[in-house]
C-alpha cells in the first residue's frame, strides 16, 4: 500500500517531455488512493485493526482462557459466538465503506485527458498522467493535476479558470502563460519543449508558487499567475496546454484535503473509558473474590477434602485462588458485554436510516434526499456547540439578484406598501413584451419603476445608463438579441442585467467604445477611460463620451466613500437615499450608490494629460493613478442607491436563529472577501445592528494582530461593566419577562428564551470574566490575520476573544485555515464541532471538525464525499441536530444507561453468590441463559428503544431549541450518569440475589420437597431478573410504538419459551448431557412460593427507582418533560390548558419587545464589486481579452456549466424567503402583534414551507384562517395543526421568535386566529 | 406546485421512516404514581399478613444430631474409628404434629454448590449408557478410577459423598414400648428425575447387578449402586430416591433434603403427642469441616414449608411502599402549591 517514500524533497526538477529524466525522483503518479484495503489485503489488515479495538482483544482472550479446563467457568460458546458475530457485522461493514471508495478513486482516476506523447495527443487516463508529461485541456475540463501553463488559444497566453472547487469562489481569475511559451502554440512545437522546471516541493499553499523555468540557456521565474491547480476548471478559454509539475497525491489540492481520520464520537471516547474502568472494577471482584477463595481453600476448603479433594495439580490454596480469579473473570466478564459494541452499531445504523428516509430533508428541487454517510456519529449531533460554516453555496445560493433601487429619493422595489394584501401572488413584471433583448430570469416586482422608465424620467434613465456602462462586464451576442453577460463578480452581473431589462441594454464593447441599447435605440458611447476599482477606492467610474459629444463620469462605489465627494447640492437627496440605503441595510442587501459628473471638453483634456502622466510614471504609479482618479471623481451628482440580494438559501436566517437559540455558535469561514462574507453576517442575522460592536481584525503582521484582539478584549471587559448597571432595567423593560436571559449564553437571543427555569441566575458569578460577556460582539477576522492568530504562542487568546462573541467571521481563509480553526476550537474547548460546506475548500474542515456536513448541490461533489452527512438545503440543518442529533442522543444516553444496568444486574448476582460457593466461579445460571442473556432476552427491547424512543414530538424539538442543551452539557450520559446506572444495576443484583436467597433457603415445594436446590435458584434468580430488566425497560420507554411492544413483550416470551423448551424431556433426550436442568422450568415456576419471590425482588428493584424519577419529574423537571407533559396534557384535553403551559409558554410575550429592537439599524453595507477584481478595467481597455469575446461565443452557448452567468440567468422564485422577509414594517410592532403564524411550518417543511410562509405577509384575518386550513393539507399538517390548537402557547412562546428574527412585521391578527380555531 | 410523482428519491411517506408511528406515551404523573405505589403497598401488606399468619401454623422440629455438644447422644459416634454407629436421640411432641408429615436430613457448612464438586459426575453414565460405565468423563476425576484402575460407577464427588446415615423413628408409647412409625421413601425426588432424567442400564443376562460388571463401586460407599435397594427394583441403582435426592444438588452451604414422609398407617394424620426416639445409624463424617447434621421435621401450607422471612419481607415492602405513596404525595402537594403560588 504504502510505497517506500523518498527523502523529502528540497525541490523539484521537471524536464518537460523527458519521461526518463523525470523518473530519476520518483514523483507521485496522478493516481489517488484513498481506499485502505484491496481483496488480499483485507482480512489480514482488517482483522489487526479490529483487534486495536481493546474490547475485540479482551474478548479473543477471554476465549483463550475458557479453553483452560482448570479455569473454564463457562463453556467456550458463551464467547465465541457474540465475538464472531462482531467481527463479522463490522468487517462487513468496513469492506463496503472500503468498496465505495475504491469506486470513487476508480472514477477519478480514469478520467479522461489528453497528453502529448511524442508530438502526438492522446488519451491516457489521469492515473497515467506524469510529471512531465504536457496535456491539453478543453473548455470545462478539470485540470488533471497541478500545471504549468505553457500556451492557451487566447490571445496573450490567457486563460480562465474557476477555482470553486479549491477555494469556493466562482469568479472566474486569469491565469496568464510566459509569453515564451505561449508563443509555441501548436502541439508540434510543444513536443520539441524541452524547458525544465525547478521549483518548491509539494505544499498546500493554494496562493503561492515559486519556480524557475529554465529554456534555452534562459531563466525565467514562474509565479501562481502560471499555475493551473488540479481542482480549477476551465472556463471560456477553448483550450491549453499545460505541463504537469505535480501530480497525485503532491497537488495543492491533495495536500489540502487532509488526513482521513476515523472519527469518533465523545460517547464513543466515553463508552471505552467507561470499559476500561470497569475492566478495572472486574479486576478488583476478581482479585477480592480470588482472596476469598484462597481464605475459603484455606479455612473450609482443606478440611473439606473428604468429600471435594483438590485436584492434582491445584494442591494449595493460593494457586487454586490464582486459578479462581481467572475463572471469576470469565464469569463476570458479562458487566462488558460484548454485544455492546454491535448494539451500538445498530442503533447508529437505524439512526443513519432515519436521517436518509426523512422527507423533510428532503430537497424537491435538487431531488436529494438527505445523506448519512457515517453511521458512526449520530449521537454527536445532539451534541453540537460550533458550527463551523462556508459562506458561499452554504449559506448562500451565490445568486445576486437586483432588488431595490432608489432613484432621485423615490425608493422601488417595495411592493407590499402599495397594493397591500389584497395581492395574493405578485407576478414579477414582465419586460419581454415591450423590451425582446430582456433577460427572461431576471424577476422584479415593482410595476412603478418600469412606469417611471416608460414616462422617461430623466433621473431614472440617466441611472439605468450608469449601470449599463459603469462596470467591466463582457458581453457575448451568440445569436441576435441572445445575450449573455459575463462579469467577474455576480454583482455587476446582476446590476447590468437590470439595466437591460429596464431597457438600458449593455451590448457589447470594444477597448474604445461601449455600445448600448437605450429604449431601443443602439447608442455607441466613447470609452474615455476607465477608473477601476480596488479595495481602497471602493468604486469604480468611466468616463464616457456620448455621440452628441457630451463627456461624462459615471461612478458607482460604496456610498460612503460616495457621498464625500459628492456635489454640495446634493444635500437633501443625499440624507433621503441615506435612509433608503439605511433601510435597505437592515434588509442585509447590499448596496451601492451611484452618481454621474459632467466634464467639460477642457476638464477631460486637463485630466486625461495629468492620467496619461500618471500612467505612465515608473515609481509610484498605484499611487499617482489613485490620486488622478481622486482628483476627476469630485462634485458628482448622486442618482441613486441599488440594493443587491445576495440570494441567501432558503431558511437560512431562522436556521441560525434557532440554532443560536440552541445555544450552538456559528462561525462563518469564508474564502470571500470581508465586505462579502460581513454582508452575508448581516443578512442572515448572525450580525445585527443593535450589537455592541463589531471587531475587524485586519493585522498583517503579529503585533498588529495581538493588538488588535487585546484591544477587542478590553472594549468587551469594558462595555459588559457598563452594561452590568444597565442590565436591570433593561430587564424590566423587556415586557414583564422575568429578569432571564443575561448571562444565559447570548444577550438577544437568550430573551429569548421561553424556560425560565433553565436560566442561572443573572447574579451568578462567572468563572472567567471572558465568559460572562454576554455575546452582543461579533469578531471579524481576515485571512492574514488569522495566520498569525493561529500560531501558537497566539490562539489561545485568539480563541478567547473569538468564543466571547456571539458570531464569528473568518473571511480570505484559506481550506487549510478552515481546518486549523476548526482543530484549535475542537482542540482547546472540548466542544463538538460540526463543520458544514459544500466547495473542495471546505473538505479539509469537513474532515477535520467532529462532524462535517456536506451540501450536495451546485459545487461539485468533494465536499460531499469528504463529509459524514450530506443535504442540500442549508436549513435541514435544523432538523439534523435538533431533531435528529436529539434524538439520537437521546436514544444512545437511554440505551448505554440501560445497557450498563441490566448487565450489572445480571452480572453482579454471581460476585453474591461467591461469598457462599466457597468463591468457587460456580454461575448462578444456567450457562445457557448465559449465552442467550444478552444476544436474546434482553437486546431487542434495548435496541426498540435505542431506534425508536422519543421523549417530545419533533416538532417540539423545533420550538424549544433549549432542549438542546442536554446534549451539549452532556447531561444525559456521563461519568456521574454512569456510575448512577451500575449503582442501581449492583442494588438491583443484591436483591436479586438476597431475595431468593432469603426465601428459598427454607423454602419448600407443596410437596415438601425443598426448593434450595442449585436449578430451582437458577431458575427463580434468572426469572426475576428477566422481568426486573423488562419492567424496567418498559419503564425508560417513553415512546411505545408497536414495535417496542412487540419486543418487549415479544422478550418476555421468548423467556419463557426458550426456558420451557430447554427444560423439557425432548430437548434432554437429545443431548442428555447439554440440557440437565430438565424440568426445573415447570418445578420451579410451577410454586407460588416462587412467584411470590418474583413479585417481591420485582418490587423491591423497581419502586425506588419508580419513586425517584418521580420526585425528580416533580421537584426538578427537565424542559423535555415539562414539554412533554404539556404535550400530553394537551393532547389529552385537546384545549390549552392554562396551568400546562407553565414554566414554558407564560414567558413568551417578552418576545414582541425584544423583536422591536432588531429592527432597523444604522450601519449600511456596501455591496460593490465584493467578488470583484482589481485590474480588469486595464484588460479592457488595452484590448487584451477582446478577442475572447468572439472566440468563446461558440462555447458559450453550447456548454453546461455552473458558472455563476448560467446561475443568474437561473434565477427561479424571485418571491424567495428573503423577500418576503422584507415585508412592510409594521411600524409599532407590539408584543401582541407579533404573531407569524406558521413560523415553524416554514423551517420544519422543505417544500411546504414556501406556500405557506406566503400568508404571514397577508393582512386580513381571513387571510390567516385560510391559511390555517390550507396548510395542513400540505406535508406540513403534522405540525400545523398540532401549532394551531395550543396556537396561544405556542405562537406566545417560540414560534414568534423563530419567524420574528427574520421577519419583523407580521400582522396583528394572532389572538382571533387562534381563538378561532 | 411541486410533482410527487416527479421525486424518484423521495424517501416513502411512512408512519415508520417519517418516525411518526402511533405510539403510547406514559408519563409519571402523579394521578398513576401514588395511587400505584398506594396499591401496590396495600396489596403487599395483604400478601404479607397472609403468608405470616399461614407460615405461623406450620410446625417445625429440628434436631441437631451432629454430636458436636458433650450431652449430645451420638457424642460417641463422632470417633474416628466407631464403625457403624447407632445412636438414639429422643424427643417429645407436646402436641399433635400435623400430618403429612415431612422428615428431612439437614448438613450445614456443606459446600454441594462448589463448581468442582457440582460438575464432578457423568451425565452419560447416569442415564444409562454403559459405554461410559468403563471409561468416564474427565469431570470425575479424581472419583474416576479407583486405585486399581477401575471405572467407578456412578463416578464423581457428588455420587461418592452421598449421605449414607439412615434413620428409624418410634413412637415411645407408655415409656418403654417402642412403636416404629413408618417412614414413606417413594416419591420423593423429583418426578423428572426419577422418570426421564436417571436410566437404569438394561439388566444383562437378566440381572441387574450383570450391567455393571467391570465397574467398582464409589469409594465412600459400603455396597455398590446396584446394591442401594435390593428388595424393589424401582427403588434400585441410580432410580434409588435417596441417590436422586443427593444428585439434586443444593444451592446453598445449609441445606437439607427430603428423606422420608410421613403418611401411612397410624401416623397418617400426623405425630401425636408424645415421646419419640430417633435412631441414627451414625455413617457421614462432618465434623472434619466444621459441619453439621440435623433432621428437621415439617408439615406444609399451600405455600411450602414454614417461611417467615417471605411474610415479613412481604409486609416491610408494603408497609415501605404506604409511606412512599404518602411523602410522593406530600411532596407532590407542597410542590403542586408552592408552584401555583408563582403562578
Amino acid at each position: 500500500m504504502f510505497r517506500k517514500r523518498p527523502p523529502p524533497e528540497e525541490e523539484r526538477r521537471v524536464r518537460a517531455n523527458d519521461r526518463e529524466y523525470n523518473e530519476k525522483f520518483q514523483y507521485a503518479s496522478n493516481c489517488i488512493m484513498t481506499s485502505k484495503y484491496n481483496i488480499i489485503t483485507f482480512l489480514p489488515v482488517n482483522l489487526f485493526e479490529q483487534f486495536q479495538e481493546v474490547a475485540n482483544t479482551y474478548f479473543l482472550f477471554l476465549l483463550i482462557l475458557q479453553l483452560i479446563p482448570q479455569i473454564s467457568s463457562l463453556s467456550w460458546f458463551t464467547t465465541i459466538v457474540p465475538l464472531v458475530l462482531v467481527l463479522s457485522i463490522t468487517a462487513v461493514k468496513d469492506a463496503t465503506d472500503d468498496y465505495f471508495r475504491h469506486k470513487s478513486d476508480n472514477q477519478v482516476n480514469n478520467r479522461q485527458s489528453q497528453v502529448l506523447i511524442g508530438g502526438i495527443l492522446q488519451k491516457e487516463k489521469w492515473m497515467n498522467v506524469r510529471v512531465g508529461d504536457i496535456i491539453k485541456l478543453e473548455n470545462n475540463q478539470f485540470v488533471a493535476a497541478d500545471l504549468l501553463l505553457l500556451s492557451s488559444s487566447e490571445p496573450h497566453g490567457l486563460c480562465y479558470i474557476e477555482t470553486a472547487e479549491l477555494d469556493g469562489e466562482t469568479n472566474m481569475k486569469v491565469r496568464q502563460s510566459l509569453s515564451v511559451t505561449s508563443e509555441l502554440g501548436d502541439p508540434n512545437n510543444l513536443a520539441q519543449f524541452d524547458g525544465e522546471v525547478v521549483c518548491e516541493p509539494p505544499n498546500n499553499k493554494l496562493d503561492r508558487f515559486c519556480g524557475t523555468l529554465y529554456w534555452k540557456d534562459c531563466k525565467y521565474p514562474l509565479s501562481n499567475q502560471n499555475m493551473l491547480l488540479r481542482g480549477c476548471v476551465l472556463r471560456n478559454t477553448e483550450s491549453c496546454y499545460g505541463l504537469v509539475i505535480f501530480a497525485g497525491p503532491d497537488t495543492k489540492l491533495m495536500q489540502n484535503s487532509g488526513r482521513t481520520k476515523f472519527k469518533r464520537t465523545s460517547i464513543d471516547r466515553l463508552m471505552n473509558t467507561l470499559v476500561l474502568w470497569i475492566f478495572g472494577f472486574l479486576v478488583c471482584m476478581g482479585v477480592i473474590l480470588a482472596l476469598g477463595n484462597a481464605v475459603w481453600e484455606k479455612e473450609v476448603g482443606a478440611l473439606f477434602q473428604s468429600f471435594l479433594p483438590w485436584d492434582p495439580p491445584v494442591d494449595n490454596f493460593l494457586f487454586s485462588a490464582f486459578l479462581s480469579f481467572w475463572s471469576y473473570v470469565i464469569i463476570l466478564n458479562t458487566v462488558v458485554p460484548i454485544s455492546l459494541y454491535v448494539s451500538v452499531e445498530v442503533i447508529r445504523l437505524g439512526h443513519s436510516y432515519f436521517i436518509n428516509w426523512d422527507r423533510r430533508m428532503f430537497c424537491s428541487r435538487s431531488n436529494t434526499a438527505a445523506e448519512a454517510r457515517t453511521t458512526t456519529l449520530n449521537e454527536e449531533l445532539g451534541q453540537v456547540e460550533y458550527i463551523f460554516s462556508d459562506k458561499t453555496g452554504t449559506l448562500t445560493q451565490n445568486i445576486m439578484t437586483f432588488n431595490k433601487c432608489s432613484i432621485n429619493g423615490h425608493a422601488y422595489g417595495e411592493v407590499m406598501n402599495i397594493l397591500g394584501a389584497q395581492q395574493k401572488r405578485v407576478q414579477p413584471l414582465d419586460f419581454s413584451a415591450w423590451n425582446p433583448l430582456a433577460d427572461r430570469d431576471f424577476c422584479f416586482y415593482d410595476q412603478s419603476l418600469l412606469e417611471a422608465v416608460m414616462v422617461g424620467e430623466p433621473a431614472v434613465h440617466e441611472f439605468f445608463r450608469v449601470l449599463s456602462l459603469c462596470h467591466t462586464v463582457m458581453s457575448e451576442e451568440k445569436s441576435e438579441g441572445e445575450l449573455v453577460y459575463k462579469a467577474q463578480s455576480p454583482d455587476e452581473g446582476a446590476l447590468v442585467t437590470a439595466a437591460r431589462n429596464f431597457g438600458f441594454v449593455f451590448r457589447s464593447r470594444t477597448p474604445g467604445t461601449v455600445t448600448t441599447q437605450e429604449l431601443g435605440k443602439a447608442v455607441t458611447y466613447t470609452l474615455l477611460a476607465i477608473l477601476d476599482f480596488n479595495n481602497i477606492r471602493k468604486r469604480m467610474s468611466v468616463i464616457v463620451k456620448n455621440p452628441e459629444g457630451r463627456i461624462r463620469l459615471y461612478c458607482k462605489g460604496a456610498d460612503t466613500v460616495l457621498f464625500e465627494r459628492l456635489h454640495s447640492c446634493n444635500h437633501d437627496l443625499m440624507n433621503i437615499t441615506s435612509d433608503h440605503l439605511n433601510e435597505y441595510a437592515g434588509d442585509g442587501l447590499r448596496t451601492l450608490a451611484v452618481a454621474y459628473r459632467d466634464l467639460s471638453e477642457e476638464q477631460w483634456e486637463e485630466w486625461s494629460e495629468r492620467f496619461r502622466g500618471a500612467d505612465k510614471a515608473t515609481d509610484c504609479r498605484d499611487d499617482r493613478l489613485a490620486a488622478a482618479y481622486e482628483e476627476i471623481e469630485q462634485d458628482m451628482m448622486l442618482l441613486g442607491a441599488t440594493a443587491i440580494e445576495d440570494k441567501l438559501q432558503e431558511g437560512v436566517p431562522e436556521t441560525i436563529a434557532i440554532l443560536s437559540l440552541a445555544n450552538i455558535k456559528i462561525w462563518v469561514l469564508t474564502g470571500d472577501k470581508q465586505e462579502t462574507a460581513v454582508n452575508i453576517g448581516y443578512s442572515c442575522k448572525m450580525l445585527t445592528d443593535d450589537m455592541t460592536e463589531i471587531f475587524i481584525v485586519n493585522g498583517h503582521t503579529v503585533q498588529s494582530v495581538r493588538e488588535e484582539l487585546r484591544k477587542a478584549r478590553e472594549r468587551m471587559l469594558e462595555s459588559t461593566r457598563t452594561r452590568d448597571g444597565g442590565k436591570e432595567a433593561e430587564a424590566q423593560g423587556w415586557g414583564g419577562a422575568c429578569a432571564f436571559g443575561n448571562g444565559c449564553g447570548g444577550g438577544a437571543a437568550a430573551n429569548w428564551m421561553p424556560d425560565e427555569s433553565k436560566c442561572p441566575p443573572p447574579q451568578a458569578p462567572p468563572s472567567s470574566i471572558l465568559e460572562s460577556i454576554s455575546g452582543e460582539f461579533a469578531l471579524i477576522i481576515s485571512g492574514h490575520s488569522l495566520a498569525h492568530a493561529l500560531e501558537a504562542d497566539m490562539e489561545r487568546e485568539f480563541l478567547e476573544t473569538a468564543c466571547a462573541c456571539r458570531a464569528v467571521i473568518c473571511c480570505r481563509v484559506t481550506p487549510l485555515q478552515k481546518a486549523l480553526v476548526v482543530e484549535l476550537v475542537k482542540r482547546h474547548k472540548k466542544a463538538v464541532t460540526l463543520a458544514i460546506g459544500d466547495g473542495a475548500n471546505d473538505v479539509s474542515m469537513i474532515k477535520t471538525a467532529h462532524i462535517g456536513v456536506g451540501i450536495s448541490g451546485q459545487e461539485g461533489i468533494q465536499a460531499v464525499l469528504a463529509s459524514d452527512y450530506s443535504f442540500s438545503q442549508f436549513r435541514f440543518l435544523q432538523r439534523l441536530l435538533l431533531v435528529h442529533g436529539r434524538w439520537s442522543y437521546l436514544r444512545m444516553c437511554r440505551f448505554l444507561c440501560y445497557f450498563f444496568y441490566k448487565n450489572f444486574a445480571f452480572t453482579m448476582v454471581h460476585f453474591w453468590f461467591g461469598f457462599f460457593c466457597g468463591f468457587s466461579a460456580q454461575t448462578v445460571y444456567d450457562q445457557y441463559f448465559i449465552t442467550l442473556y444478552n444476544i436474546v432476552y434482553t437486546s431487542l427491547p434495548v435496541l426498540a428503544m435505542g431506534i425508536f424512543d422519543q421523549d417530545v414530538p419533533e416538532q417540539r424539538s423545533l420550538e424549544y431549541p433549549k432542549l438542546y442543551e442536554p446534549g451539549q452539557l452532556n447531561l444525559l450520559f456521563n461519568k456521574r450518569e454512569f456510575f448512577i446506572c451500575i449503582a442501581q444495576g449492583i442494588y438491583t443484583s443484591v436483591v436479586l440475589f438476597f431475595i431468593p436467597y432469603g426465601v428459598l433457603s427454607h423454602a419448600t415445594q407443596s410437596n415438601g420437597v425443598p426448593l434450595a436446590d442449585y436449578q430451582t435458584f437458577a431458575v427463580t434468580t434468572a426469572t426475576a431478573l428477566v422481568i426486573v430488566v423488562s419492567v424496567q425497560i418498559a419503564l425508560d420507554t417513553g415512546y411505545w410504538t408497536a414495535i417496542n411492544h412487540f419486543f418487549i413483550w415479544g422478550s418476555l416470551g421468548t423467556y419463557f419459551t426458550i426456558l420451557f423448551a430447554m427444560h423439557s424431556s425432548i430437548l434432554f433426550n437429545i443431548f442428555p448431557k447439554q440440557f440437565h436442568f430438565l424440568g426445573s422450568a415447570h418445578n420451579t415456576l410451577g410454586q407460588p412460593v416462587v412467584w411470590l419471590t418474583i413479585a417481591l425482588a420485582t418490587v423491591i428493584c423497581i419502586a425506588p427507582v419508580l419513586a425517584f424519577r418521580f420526585l425528580k419529574l416533580d421537584l426538578k423537571p427537565q424542559l423535555s418533560d415539562t414539554v412533554r407533559y404539556t404535550q400530553l396534557v394537551l393532547q389529552k384535553k385537546r384545549k390549552p390548558a392554562g396551568r400546562a403551559g407553565r414554566g414554558v409558554g407564560g414567558t413568551g410575550v417578552a418576545s414582541g419587545s425584544t423583536l422591536g429592537r432588531l429592527g432597523r439599524g444604522g450601519s449600511r453595507r456596501s455591496g460593490y464589486a465584493f467578488a470583484h477584481q482589481e485590474g480588469f478595467g486595464e484588460l479592457i481597455t488595452s484590448g487584451k481579452n477582446m478577442r475572447l469575446s468572439s472566440l468563446a461565443l461558440a462555447t458559450f452557448a453550447s456548454r453546461h456549466s455552473s458558472s455563476w452567468i448560467d446561475t443568474l440567468r437561473r434565477k427561479k422564485h424571485a418571491n424567495s424567503t428573503s423577500a418576503q422577509n422584507t415585508p412592510p414594517t409594521g411600524e409599532d410592532s407590539t408584543a401582541s402583534s407579533q404573531a407569524p403564524p406558521f413560523s415553524t411550518s416554514s423551517s420544519a417543511a422543505d417544500e411546504a414551507g414556501q406556500p405557506c410562509n406566503e400568508p404571514v405577509l397577508a393582512h386580513s384575518p381571513d387571510d390567516i384562517a385560510l391559511s390555517v386550513i390550507r396548510c395542513p393539507e400540505r406535508e406540513v399538517g403534522e405540525c400545523s395543526t398540532g401549532n394551531v390548537q395550543e396556537a396561544p402557547f405556542v405562537w406566545k412562546g417560540t414560534g414568534t421568535r423563530i419567524s420574528g428574527a427574520s421577519s419583523p412585521g407580521p400582522p396583528p391578527i394572532a389572538e382571533e386566529t387562534s381563538s378561532g380555531e | 406546485m411541486k410533482n410527487e410523482g416527479e421525486g424518484s428519491e423521495r424517501p416513502d411517506n411512512t408512519a415508520f421512516t417519517q418516525q411518526r408511528l402511533p405510539a403510547w406515551q406514559p408519563i409519571l404523573s402523579a394521578g398513576i404514581v401514588i395511587p400505584g405505589f398506594l396499591i401496590i403497598g396495600l396489596a403487599f401488606i395483604g400478601i404479607g399478613i397472609g403468608l405470616f399468619l399461614t407460615s405461623q401454623t406450620i410446625q417445625v422440629w429440628e434436631i441437631d444430631y451432629t454430636g458436636v455438644e458433650k450431652d449430645s447422644p451420638c457424642v460417641r459416634c463422632t470417633i474416628q474409628s466407631s464403625q457403624n454407629c447407632t445412636c438414639d436421640v429422643t424427643f417429645s411432641l407436646s402436641e399433635l404434629f400435623t400430618g403429612p408429615v415431612f422428615f428431612y436430613y439437614g448438613l450445614s457448612n456443606y459446600y454441594q454448590n462448589f463448581r468442582k464438586y457440582g460438575v464432578s459426575k457423568d451425565y452419560y453414565q447416569l442415564t444409562g449408557d454403559t459405554q461410559y460405565f468403563k471409561s468416564p468423563q474427565d469431570v470425575c476425576s479424581p472419583y474416576k478410577y479407583d486405585s486399581q484402575n477401575n471405572p467407578i460407577v456412578p463416578c464423581g464427588a457428588i455420587a461418592n459423598s452421598m449421605f449414607n446415615d439412615t434413620f428409624e423413628l418410634y413412637q415411645i408409647i407408655n415409656g418403654t414400648t417402642k412403636k416404629q412409625v413408618p417412614l414413606d421413601g417413594k416419591g420423593i425426588s423429583w418426578w423428572t428425575d426419577y422418570n426421564i432424567k436417571y436410566r437404569n442400564p438394561s439388566s444383562v443376562n437378566g440381572s441387574f447387578a450383570n450391567a455393571f460388571e467391570g465397574t467398582v463401586k464409589p469409594i465412600n460407599w459400603p455396597k455398590a449402586v446396584y446394591e442401594l435397594d435390593p428388595v424393589d427394583q424401582n427403588n434400585n441403582g441410580f432410580l434409588n430416591q435417596d441417590f436422586l435426592v443427593w444428585m439434586r444438588r443444593s444451592a446453598l452451604p445449609q441445606f437439607r433434603k427430603l428423606y422420608r414422609r410421613i403418611t401411612e398407617g397410624d401416623y397418617a394424620a400426623g405425630l401425636p403427642a408424645g415421646n419419640y426416639s430417633l435412631t441414627v445409624h451414625y455413617n457421614y463424617p462432618v465434623l472434619s469441616f466444621d459441619g453439621r447434621k440435623k433432621v428437621v421435621f415439617s408439615n406444609v401450607s399451600w405455600m411450602g414449608g414454614k417461611n417467615d422471612f417471605l411474610g415479613i419481607a412481604y409486609l416491610v415492602v408494603g408497609s415501605l411502599c404506604v409511606v412512599m405513596s404518602v411523602v410522593m404525595l406530600i411532596v407532590y402537594a407542597k410542590f403542586k402549591f408552592s408552584d401555583d403560588d408563582d403562578a
